[in-house]
């Protein structure tokens, strides 16, 4: 049960098998079992996850079950969900109990699934190795000596480690996609606009999508049907029509045009990982695909430009948090200035600090022309480059992390390092195209390496075909850490 | 580009972080490194080039201008740090 589809447990509830509470009551004793190794969920409240399976049941004996009723699934910490600890991994959220449901839980509320819990996270999102939680590291399934990846990496955890059916991510810079490479799993960032940013705490409003990460493609298919549409709540969310994202998963590959950015293939990309990539490469050929090289000649200066915008945008979004609404208050102070500055100082942790340094500094005054305004430039010959690209081109592949995980501590003094580890799956963020990343083997040391599928805008149908067709031929996705 | 201590001070004081002698040193060293990181943009020729903020070419929606929200102060008063007669409570600022 605990390796099934979405859709065999949705048949499996449908016929009876099982039930809802069943299902999640096997899921909650594993999380009792295998938490206290992986740390992946930050919160647990078994009564309410039964009360929605029993609620679950009710509806499936009512014959009127969706594809999702039932199933038990792991909420990012990052979603607000009423009644529900959300902390967002920081000491500033510790104790915050959400008044309200993000849409991403409504849309999940509203299918009938059952919320298992909240997975553990870097603090605000802001990490690719869940090292910065307050909440603790996350380990990875695979070694729990290294990392998840992140800032998803509770998630991916979970996932990997059959602690939920499937996972909520979001993707600022890579945040669904390097931990679902580092951990094995399947896991796709969406166009942005097209999954409601409501009640999802705000890291780079810009860049921030919702995404799920699951192990199959097929999976992700499912729930973006469930994710996606039009939310009057958020400014940026699109109004287009509903999609059935799993319309095109059994089109054959034949003519697919996949295009290799030579970018990311150069200096910097582990063997072991060019390997695998090219491996999975000669697989779609064999299935019918057909390659070129194109250029992405802008590719090195995404990450420098992420760092001045993302941060930017960060530290005019975590201004919110000053002791006052919500969250966490100094418990001495002398003024009001100072209740801020030491709340600030106590409740986020340090690469928060600095993220918002980061953005203060190139927002200040004498300073904003040479950072803000130039990266925004950048930014649009980035977008550019794409779309120049996917004019020869029906999807772009490559890594989706430069190197397979890495031991816990092995990056933490070294900012810049950890900031290069997503160099690949930023400028995707950068262009608000959807991006998604499925395990395609395994490097030196073990640990599995994810293949890196760009499409053009709205084109996720197509990136899910051509990865569910994969996962028809290969089985990657179905391997599962020893132990568990 | 090397950061001085008066302007990670400075810094910190515009982003109200509490932040003392030895965590200054520790940032602006940190810092230092990022923005060398940041740096290799500057020398990107980008005459004539629309700045771009946000992945949609689309425009901000309009609304009628009317009332959506019920009133919900109590529940979001309840998550308060300190709250009194419906207000929120801050040190003083008015002599």
């Amino acid at each position: 049960m605990i390796n099934a589809t979405l859709k065999h447990l949705s048949s499996a509830l449908a016929a009876k098998h099982i039930s809802s509470v069943e299902l999640t009551q096997l899921y909650l004793d594993r999380i009792a079992t295998h938490n206290p190794v992986f740390n992946a969920y930050t919160t647990v409240d078994a009564k309410i996850s039964l009360a929605q399976a029993q609620a679950a049941d009710a509806r499936i004996a009512a014959g009127l079950a969706g594809p999702l009723t039932g199933i038990p699934f792991a909420q990012k910490d990052i979603f607000c969900a009423k009644g529900w600890r959300t902390t967002c991994g920081s000491k500033m959220l510790g104790d915050f109990i959400a008044p309200y449901d993000a849409h991403v839980i409504s849309q999940f509320d509203r299918a009938g699934a059952v919320n298992l819990g909240k997975t553990n996270m870097d603090e605000f999102a802001m990490g690719s190795s869940n090292e910065t939680s307050y909440f603790g590291d996350v380990r990875n399934p695979w070694d729990p000596q290294r990392v998840p990846g992140g800032s998803s990496g509770g998630s991916a955890s979970a996932v990997a480690a059959r602690l939920c059916a499937a996972a909520t991510g979001t993707d600022t810079g890579g945040s669904i996609r390097q931990p679902a490479a580092l951990c094995g799993i399947s896991g796709i960032k969406p166009t942005y606009g097209t999954v409601s940013r409501y009640g999802m705490i705000a890291f780079a409003s810009s860049l921030d999508q919702a995404g799920p990460m699951a192990r199959s493609a097929e999976d992700c298919a499912l729930m973006l049907n469930v994710m996606t549409g039009f939310d009057e709540r958020d400014s940026t969310s699109l109004q287009r029509d509903q999609e059935d994202y799993s319309r095109d998963l059994n089109r054959p590959l034949s003519g697919l045009r996949i295009g290799l950015p030579r970018e990311f293939f150069a200096e910097g990309l582990s063997a072991d990982v060019g390997s695998r990539i090219a491996e999975a490469i000669a697989e779609y050929r064999k299935l019918g695909a057909t390659v070129v090289e194109i250029s992405l000649p802008n590719t090195r200066l995404a990450v420098p430009v992420y760092y001045v915008l993302a941060p930017a945008e960060a530290s005019s979004n975590l201004s919110r948090f000053d002791g006052v609404r919500y969250g966490y208050r100094a418990p001495e102070y002398t003024d009001l200035a100072d209740m801020y500055e030491k709340s600030r100082a106590q409740g986020f942790g340090e690469e928060v600090k600095r993220r918002i340094m980061i953005g203060t500094y190139v927002l200040s005054h004498g300073y904003y022309d040479a950072y803000y305004l130039q990266a925004q430039k950048i930014r649009r010959l980035i977008a550019q480059d794409f779309t120049d690209a996917f004019k020869q081109c029906d999807v772009i592949m490559g890594p989706t992390a430069p190197s397979t995980a890495f031991k816990l501590g092995e990056k933490g003094d070294d900012p810049v390092q950890m900031y290069l580890s997503d160099i690949y799956t930023i400028a995707v963020n950068l262009a608000g195209l959807p991006g998604m990343s499925i395990p395609c083997g395994f490097g030196d040391n073990a640990m599995p390496v994810g293949l890196q599928i760009i499409g053009n805008y709205f084109d996720e149908a197509r990136m899910l075909n051509a990865a569910h067709q994969y996962q028809l031929n290969t089985d990657w996705h179905t391997r599962c850490p020893q132990g568990l | 580009m090397s950061l001085s201590t008066s302007d990670v001070q400075k810094v910190a004081r515009l982003a109200r972080l509490a932040m003392n002698d030895t965590e200054i040193e520790a940032a602006r060293i940190q810092l230092s490194g990022i923005f060398e990181l940041i740096a290799e943009m500057q020398a990107v020729d980008t005459t004539g080039i629309e700045p771009m903020s946000h992945a949609q070419d689309v425009s901000q929606r309009l609304r009628e201008d009317r009332v959506t929200e019920p009133d919900q102060r109590e529940l979001f008063q309840s998550i308060a740090p300190q709250v009194e007669s419906g207000l929120y409570l801050v040190p003083q600022v008015i002599e």
